[in-house]
């Protein structure tokens, strides 16, 4: 009976066409090739390491809003090898969004959240994303990476405007997310955070008050970590929108080295 | 389209005997019974002009839309089965969407619509599926090549237009578009006579309800596809009630 | 878990340092929950930490998960989310399928499954369920990471639980006393009691402290009370 062929499964109707009911992928086509094809169990090796990585991303919030802060220096290793790796991004006109740790992981993710915003602006129905709710999609994307072991290493800190009220929260590469008043990742949780707790214990900042602080936190850990960098981005985020500021640069004053002495 | 019922109208992928596809006419009959859609490219853009024909007094205002967006940058007017365009529209997004993941940089038109051109020609290829029963005009603006603009028939044929018009009424608005002088004419002035022709050439008989779809991609709103705003859009279509009395008006003058 | 360089030093590379990812990580935290005859209160401090840094002062780790049923979870932060998200889920998926909402009981057997089913990727969580079962009576459960789940009267979980244990059990279940009658224990002297272990675990853990919420439950609903503790 072999010429029947198998009866229980017959051969598709026709070979290398369209499939009714779904979209038609052109042989040669670019979503066929290329890791997304492929299930992750394919691979043996995952990413156990950074390779070109950043620093700090500090977070703020005053009373209209939120600024978030961070240097523009990619490491490699304790190279400091590219010295303009912008990481502070305009999402939409709600949500600013910091990040630090692999340069490619953000990048990559990067593109994917710009994609997303053009898909809703298709839409057309004048809705967008707000910035919990970004901050919720981050969470599940980072931990389902890393559940995966094979993780997307970066700090992610989304600051927006929430149905008129600040928000600021942060994401890390095992998907733990938290909101607070001041964040800072990296050795800045160590240098900053202090700086930015005390402002915020004192109350009534407002954005001039908290543009100046975040820079002087840059400031400090410009002296003090050895993969910051003195070219800074800023941006600051209110209900009349979005802004990234021009790249900047902190002036450093080397006159109080020569006080420090170690012994 | 004399010979019905010759059974060579029954599969897409048969020919008749005198070489015709009569799956593929057919599709572009579905196409003719839809409103009309213009598309106009100036020299700073392109506008796109659909009359939507509102079947039902209980529908939304505003409701099933017939111009879309592809990416920031590309807009498209739909004439045709609407299910069938939204899946069109569908593709080309995902098109889209995959070059700039590829290539990082806004997919170039050209491209765009020898992809969408390929996929609806694949569906006319096969006796499993039926061809798609709708025709879309696809613009852009960019900095370096101006403005641009297609329009893709059911068969899969695509070409670049000045001017272009499907649907009900398009022997009549080709017409009027003929007597503009595109090239020269800016955007602000196409919209305009978008909303005037499309006014024009509506049969008020035939049709009882319509609604004036306005779309814009140029200079002006940097390469970005957009709606054509609501005062901007409320302009041209009082314009082109104005012209459309006066017209009227001139007609019981002469009778 | 197999070591290269400890198991089969002859394939370890010399020279090159590997990096591990850690997907798990110990954000601290402590809840400590006690029922009594007709109301629950379960409580959990609100700092959240990574080693030796807060990450934040006030987090809250209380899930009301309906009407008569809270959790409070303690441990891996990012698997804490996960996990209770999931929950809320289920809870919601349950009270569509049966019209009404669970029961705590229910619930505790749900929680132990969902778990389980993770058994060899925990969620690395400390749990402890508090709310009033069928009967109306408070009811508290706790859990290991992998789904064990035990009913009792009193517990303490989190970073600060093996200290409070020991302190519950003398001043609840009266262990290690001489001439004494068991008596109900009263609302006010519970919530008392989880104000004192509190403050006494913000002492002596660096995990717990700033401030803690308390939620009390009852048969009119559910209450909350917050607490200051120390900041250091």
């Amino acid at each position: 009976m072999a010429f029947m062929g198998d009866t229980m499964n017959p051969a598709p109707l026709w070979h290398n066409g369209p499939t009714p009911g779904a979209f038609y992928n052109f042989p040669g086509n670019s979503s066929t090739y290329g890791p997304g094809s492929h299930p992750a169990s394919d691979f043996k090796a995952h990413s156990a390491s950074p390779i070109t990585t950043t620093t700090t991303v500090i977070g703020l919030k005053f009373d209209k809003g939120v600024v978030i802060a961070a240097d523009t220096l990619g490491s490699y290793g304790s190279l400091a090898r590219f010295r303009d790796c912008p990481r502070v991004m305009k999402v939409n006109d709600l949500i600013l969004l910091g990040n630090g740790g692999d340069y490619a992981d953000f990048q990559y993710l990067k593109d994917i959240i710009e994609q997303k915003i053009i898909d809703e602006k298709c839409i057309g129905d004048g809705l967008q994303l707000k910035p919990r709710s970004l901050h919720c999609w981050l969470t599940r994307v980072l931990y389902n990476k890393r559940s995966k072991m094979d993780p997307l290493w970066s700090n992610y800190v989304v600051a927006g405007i929430q149905d008129g009220e600040p928000f600021l929260g942060a994401v890390d590469k095992l998907g733990t997310a938290y909101e607070d008043a001041a964040i800072a990742t990296g050795l800045g949780a160590y240098m900053a955070t202090p700086l930015l707790r005390e402002a915020v214990d004192k109350g009534g900042l407002d954005e001039q008050g908290a543009k100046a602080l975040v820079q002087k936190c840059l400031e400090v850990l410009y002296y003090r970590d050895a993969r910051a960098f003195q070219r800074y981005q800023l941006g600051v985020v209110t209900a009349d929108g979005v802004t990234v500021e021009d790249l900047a640069e902190i002036t450093p004053r080397w006159e109080l080295a020569h006080m420090i002495h170690m012994k | 389209m004399s010979s019905i019922g010759t059974g060579y109208d029954l599969s897409a992928s048969q020919f008749s005997p005198d070489g015709r596809v009569f799956q593929v006419e057919y599709a572009a009959k579905a196409v003719e019974n839809s409103g009309t859609v213009i598309g106009l490219r100036g020299k700073d853009g392109v506008v796109f002009g659909v009359e939507k024909l509102v079947t039902s007094k209980l529908y939304e205002p505003g409701a099933n839309k017939r111009i879309f967006h592809v990416d920031e940058h590309v807009g498209m007017a739909v004439s045709g089965l609407i299910s069938d365009a939204r899946q069109i529209v569908e593709t080309a997004r995902s098109e889209a969407s995959n070059y700039r993941s590829q290539y990082g940089i806004q997919v170039p038109l050209k491209y765009l619509n020898e992809r969408v051109s390929m996929y609806m020609h694949a569906y006319t290829l096969y006796s499993a599926v039926r061809p798609y029963g709708c025709s879309v005009v696809m613009g852009t603006w960019t900095d370096y090549e101006g403005p641009q603009m297609y329009m893709l028939d059911p068969s899969g044929v695509s070409f670049s237009y000045f001017g272009c018009a499907v649907g009900k009424a398009k022997q009549a608005a080709k017409t009027e578009i003929e007597k503009l002088k595109l090239a020269d004419m800016s955007v602000k002035d196409l919209v305009k006579e978008a909303a005037r022709i499309i006014y024009l050439v509506h049969d008020e008989l035939k049709d009882k309800q319509f609604e004036l779809e306005l779309s814009w991609v140029s200079e002006a709103t940097k390469g970005k596809h957009e709606l054509v705003p609501r005062e901007v859009a409320s302009e041209a279509e009082n314009l082109a009630k104005q012209a459309l009395a006066d017209i009227e008006d001139s007609d019981e003058g002469e009778m | 878990m197999l070591n290269v360089s400890g198991n089969f030093p002859e394939y370890a590379v010399p020279g090159a340092k590997q990096v591990r990812f850690e997907p798990y990580a110990d954000n601290g935290g402590s809840v400590v929950a006690i029922a009594g005859d007709d109301y629950a209160v379960i409580g959990a401090d609100t700092r959240l930490s990574t080693g030796f840094s807060i990450y934040t002062r006030e987090q809250k780790k209380l899930f009301k998960l309906s009407e008569r049923t809270v959790l409070g979870a303690t441990g891996c932060w990012c698997d804490t989310l996960t996990l209770t998200r999931l929950l809320q889920a289920r809870m919601q998926m349950y009270e569509h399928d049966h019209n009404k909402s669970m029961s705590t009981p229910a619930v505790a057997q749900m929680l132990s499954t969902m778990l389980y089913y993770k058994r060899f990727f925990p969620y690395y969580v400390s749990n402890v369920l508090a709310g009033l079962d069928a009967d109306g009576k408070g009811c508290v459960y706790s859990y290991d990471p992998i789904g064990h789940c035990e009913r009792s009267n009193y517990r303490a979980g989190g970073s600060a639980g093996a200290q409070l244990q020991p302190l519950l059990d003398n001043q609840i279940g009266l262990k290690n006393m001489q001439n004494v009658t068991e008596v109900p224990l009263p609302r006010e002297k519970a919530l008392a009691l989880l104000k004192d272990v509190f403050i006494s675990a913000a002492e002596r853990d660096i995990y717990t402290g700033d401030c803690i919420y308390i939620l009390i439950i009852t048969a009119n609903g559910i209450q909350e009370e917050k607490f200051e503790l120390r900041k250091d």
